[in-house]
């Protein structure tokens, strides 16, 4: 039954000082998982920046904090769901929007947005297409349902599809909420003879080690697993939603923390682990839905949409006032104690009885062997590859493939503009929403390349890092904090152990060079199915701030005005075109290395366009990425306006229309001399590459027309190409 | 000009509603909690979107029973405006201030897009500031707004003027492109695109206005 190793439950033992019974080996199993205890990665985690002017709350609590000025603040933080996403896609991806919700409120904060980083396997795969698409739909559906139910607006995301997530979809949730300094709570049962408060669903045996079943490989066997999957229910977690902030007003609670993964167990030995204190409750004052739960399943249910508070003594009515108001559950089920203790008793009966500190904190810490190169899935060296015969064919092929088409499908389905306050919603480069009660707004991004990092680990999430942060800089943001997600395979192995820590180590480089201290995040390894790892597959959530205003977007608006290329038209040798879309898409290999980066020219861009769109010199601004620079002005015309381009460069055509180079904004503008005097200023190239006009895209390279299209083709191909793809196929 | 937004558990537009009329317009707005046995001393009644309580069964089935619809019955009889959005439409239809219903969209999937509608009749205090056949561009977001009228009722809603707004490009399958309708008296009115998140420019259309600015112009004539 148990999932400890033989070490650990030896060190069970010693904490305990004698044999553990069942209720304590499961509470010990759950929190020493891998999900819960970050033990194969804590050790390389404290190499990332934690620390800025503006975090108020680092790693450790429920979400990150960062100052945003005038007194408010912001809390935000990713996590994933993957496993429940296989194993019940709709409920699966549910649950997870609901639980990352709650890590935002149950720190005070409001969620004011909802983005979704989604991998799934392909949907043109003869084999699995039809689980792909079956497991897609699901799991948008299960983002929608619970989203648009609780309020709270989903304003973007990325979908991206590749072989090695056919059986491990991956769904990385990430949220953010806003509130005042003063209305931030913490995790914490301070305050000894306080009650230890429950509120929310009642418990039931659904979600029971869902916690160590997010910390163990897909067999055969994990399709038994449906049970462990959690129901959610939006309209519960909005009355919790409520009631938390109305309760915590109130003044009378002193400590909060929401019922995740490991339930019971995780809440009341964090909370006491923190505040140096112990928690003493009753299990037969949980409220049940189902009679005759034994305390190992009380205690270890994942049931949803429960929180455990700390109030102040003699002011529980206080709070119990505030959750009848909203029809909830609220019982006193403890007390906090002075022995530091999680005391765990069921009618009187003690069935367990362990040290909080050791239990929260004394996890076992792994060094998992790593000193072997990443594991790579691809050859170093680049094959020939062969002369375009129709550039215009690939160019529609790249737009209307999986990973680069509209996904307007997805989040049409997402309401992203509930609470009125988002400026951009899906389909920009960065996603803002304004904070009402000041001139702020935040602008945010959500970013993953597993091709790069499967490449090189280190140089691929270096090269993430800057993306996410060019595509805030590129709505005229500044980057100032991120969260992270770690998905990756088995760290017992030490091929992906070395993938794990190359990771950690290039985006602690990263973060650093572009100041966006890591607040938070998620470990999930184990994502293998049947001894199949996914690739390396770090997803990046970072947010920047800017002043409220009209938002900057990526089509061209008028003919007649200049496009240029901040950064210049880049480079890149044969070996740095394997990551591409292009040799995914048309040459269908992956080979070589990402494409090569500079930080410290990223950086200047970066600082170039946020003075440039700040002082309003463009009217569209459109950061390269995946597929390079003809789709990023593909992309650039689906309102209609057009483009004739002109490049004149060394590099042979597929290479300077598709190669994948950072560094490198297009922007339209009318006044290109005020572009190129920012640029100077910062000491970075800005190339005139054209002008726009009406109805057509055309690009000439030396001379040599490469591409030319009417944009209203370029247009349907890309907005129809997910929805085509996801059709049932008539053969 | 006071408005009164009322707020069902489940409700998730209430503050937009009351922001809207508030901060855009700067009248005054305070929230009716669903409970309520009376609406209070408002001029006007906003049921505003969301999920009025779960709606797991049809949405709006359980909120028709809630104290406050009865509170709303009673100021819609005395002939005070109500404005139903979107799930307060759900709210109306099944509370049988406005005939019909409101179906699952034909695609069977929520949908949130701005789109564009037209005033088909100004002879309603919620279009009264508007030209006939004037578009409006306003957001919708829902998964159940897809219009049903047996053919006596559309008759009768046709012959009658209530049909107050069309969609142009109709994105749930609504009979005869109905985006919006009125009670016989015109004093309740029920649409499912979302003015309130439409009275501000800086989030892309400043058209829903055009209702809500509507309701206090014939407010301030009444009250003239």
């Amino acid at each position: 039954m148990s999932d400890l190793t033989a070490s650990e439950l030896d060190k069970v033992r010693s904490i305990l000082k004698r044999e553990p019974n069942e209720t304590e080996v499961g509470i010990f199993t759950v929190m020493w998982s891998e999900h819960c205890s970050y033990k194969s990665s804590r050790l390389h985690l404290k190499k990332l920046p934690t620390k800025s002017d503006r975090v108020l709350v680092g790693p450790g609590e429920n979400a990150g904090i960062i100052d945003i000025d005038d007194g408010y603040a912001i809390a935000f933080k990713i996590e994933s769901h993957n496993h429940p996403s296989f194993i019940e896609p709709f409920q699966g991806a549910a649950t997870g929007v609901g639980g990352i919700l709650r890590d935002i409120f149950t720190m005070g904060a409001r969620p004011l947005a909802v983005m979704d980083a989604l991998r799934f396997g392909r949907l043109d795969d003869a084999a699995s297409g039809d689980r792909n698409r079956r497991i897609l739909e699901g799991v948008v559906s299960g983002i929608a349902h619970y989203g648009n139910c609780f309020g709270v607006p989903t304003v973007g995301g990325e979908c991206v599809f590749e072989s090695c997530y056919d059986g491990n979809p991956l769904v990385n949730v990430f949220a953010l909420g806003v509130f005042r300094h003063d209305e931030i709570f913490f995790g914490r049962a301070t305050g000894v003879g306080n009650p230890v408060i429950y509120v929310g669903a009642k418990t039931g045996r659904d979600g029971i080690h869902g916690a160590s079943m997010a910390s163990s490989e897909f067999t055969e066997e994990s399709k038994q697993k449906r049970p462990n999957v959690q129901v959610g229910d939006p309209f519960m977690e909005k009355l919790l939603l409520e009631a938390c902030l109305e309760a915590m007003h109130t003044g009378a609670i002193v400590g909060i923390q929401d019922m995740g993964a490991a339930g019971l167990t995780c809440s009341t030995c964090e909370m006491g682990s923190r505040a140096g204190t112990g928690v003493e409750i009753d299990l037969a004052l949980v409220p049940k839905r189902e009679a005759g739960m034994k305390p190992y399943e009380i205690m270890l249910s994942e049931s949803q949409e429960r929180m455990l508070l700390v109030a102040d003594k003699g002011r529980e009515d206080e709070v119990f006032a505030v959750f009848k108001k909203w029809g909830l559950d609220a019982v006193t089920i403890g007390r906090v104690t002075d022995d530091g203790m999680l005391r765990v008793k069921d009618g009187g009966v003690v069935v367990a009885e362990i040290p909080n500190r050791e239990l929260a904190d004394e996890a076992p810490l792994y060094d998992r062997p790593h000193n072997v190169a990443p594991y790579r899935p691809a050859p170093m060296e680049a094959p020939e590859i062969p002369r375009s015969r129709d550039l215009n064919a690939d160019l529609l092929a790249l737009v209307g493939s999986g990973d680069l088409c509209s996904k307007r499908w997805i989040w049409q389905q997402y309401d992203y503009m509930v609470r009125t306050n988002t400026l951009a919603g899906p389909g920009g480069d960065a996603a803002i929403v304004r904070i009402k009660e000041t001139d702020t707004s935040v602008a945010m991004s959500l970013d993953g390349n597993a091709r790069y990092c499967a490449l090189s680990p280190r140089e691929g999430v270096k090269l993430m890092v800057a993306e996410c942060c060019r595509n805030l800089s590129t709505v005229g943001a500044t980057p100032v904090a991120a969260t992270n997600n770690l998905n990756f395979g088995n760290p017992e192995r030490p091929e992906i152990m070395a993938q794990i820590v190359e990771t950690i180590e290039g985006m602690a480089d990263a973060c650093t060079c572009f100041e966006t201290p890591i607040t938070g995040g998620n470990v999930s390894l184990y994502n293998e199915t049947l001894g199949e790892a996914i690739w390396p597959t770090p997803v990046m959530g970072i947010v920047g701030l800017m002043k409220t205003g009209p938002p900057v977007t990526i089509p061209f608006k008028q003919e007649g005005h200049t496009v240029m290329l901040l950064g210049g038209l880049g480079a890149c040798d044969s070996t740095r075109f394997g990551g591409t879309q292009y040799a995914k898409v048309v040459l269908d290999k992956m080979w070589g290395l990402p494409p090569a980066l500079d930080m410290d020219y990223e950086r200047r861009v970066q600082s170039a366009i946020r003075q440039i769109v700040t002082e309003g010199h463009v009217e569209s601004a459109h950061d390269l990425s995946d597929g390079g620079l003809a789709v990023a002005l593909a992309e650039c015309t689906v309102n209609g306006v057009g483009a004739a381009i002109e490049i004149m460069s060394e590099l042979r055509p597929e290479v300077a229309l598709f190669h994948e180079g950072p560094s490198r904004i297009l922007v339209s503008t009318a006044v290109p001399e005020a572009v190129e005097r920012i640029a100077r200023e910062h000491n970075v190239e800005a190339v005139r590459i054209g002008v726009t006009m009406k109805m057509g895209l055309r690009i000439d390279h030396n001379s040599v027309t490469l591409v030319d299209f009417p944009v209203d083709r370029l247009r349907s191909v890309w907005e129809n190409a997910l929805e085509e793809q996801l059709m049932p196929q008539h053969v | 000009m006071r408005f009164g937004v009322v707020v069902f558990p489940g409700s998730n537009c209430d503050h937009d509603a009351w922001y809207a009329l508030s901060r855009n317009l700067g009248h005054s707005a305070e929230f009716i909690w669903h409970d309520s046995a009376s609406v209070g001393p408002v001029d006007a009644v906003i049921l505003p979107g969301g999920f009025s309580y779960g709606d797991y069964l049809r949405c709006g089935a359980i909120a028709k029973f809630s104290p406050v619809m009865a509170a709303v019955k009673s100021f819609a009889a005395e002939g005070g405006l109500v404005l139903g959005i979107c799930n307060g439409f759900q709210v109306l239809v099944e509370s049988g201030l406005l005939p019909g219903a409101l179906l699952r969209n034909r695609e069977l999937k929520f949908v949130c897009r701005p789109v564009t509608v037209r005033v088909e009749t100004t002879n309603t205090p919620f279009t009264s500031a508007a030209r006939r056949g004037q578009t409006l561009t306003l957001p919708v977001a829902h998964g159940e707004g897809c219009y049903y009228a047996d053919a006596p009722l559309l008759a009768a809603l046709k012959s009658e003027d209530r049909v107050v707004l069309r969609y142009v490009d109709n994105p749930n399958g609504s009979l005869d492109d109905i985006a919006g309708i009125c009670n016989e008296r015109r004093n309740v009115m029920g649409l499912m695109p979302h003015p309130e998140r439409a009275a501000d420019a800086l989030l892309g259309s400043a058209d829903g206005r055009v209702i809500l600015g509507s309701m206090v112009y014939s407010l301030s004539a009444a009250h003239a």
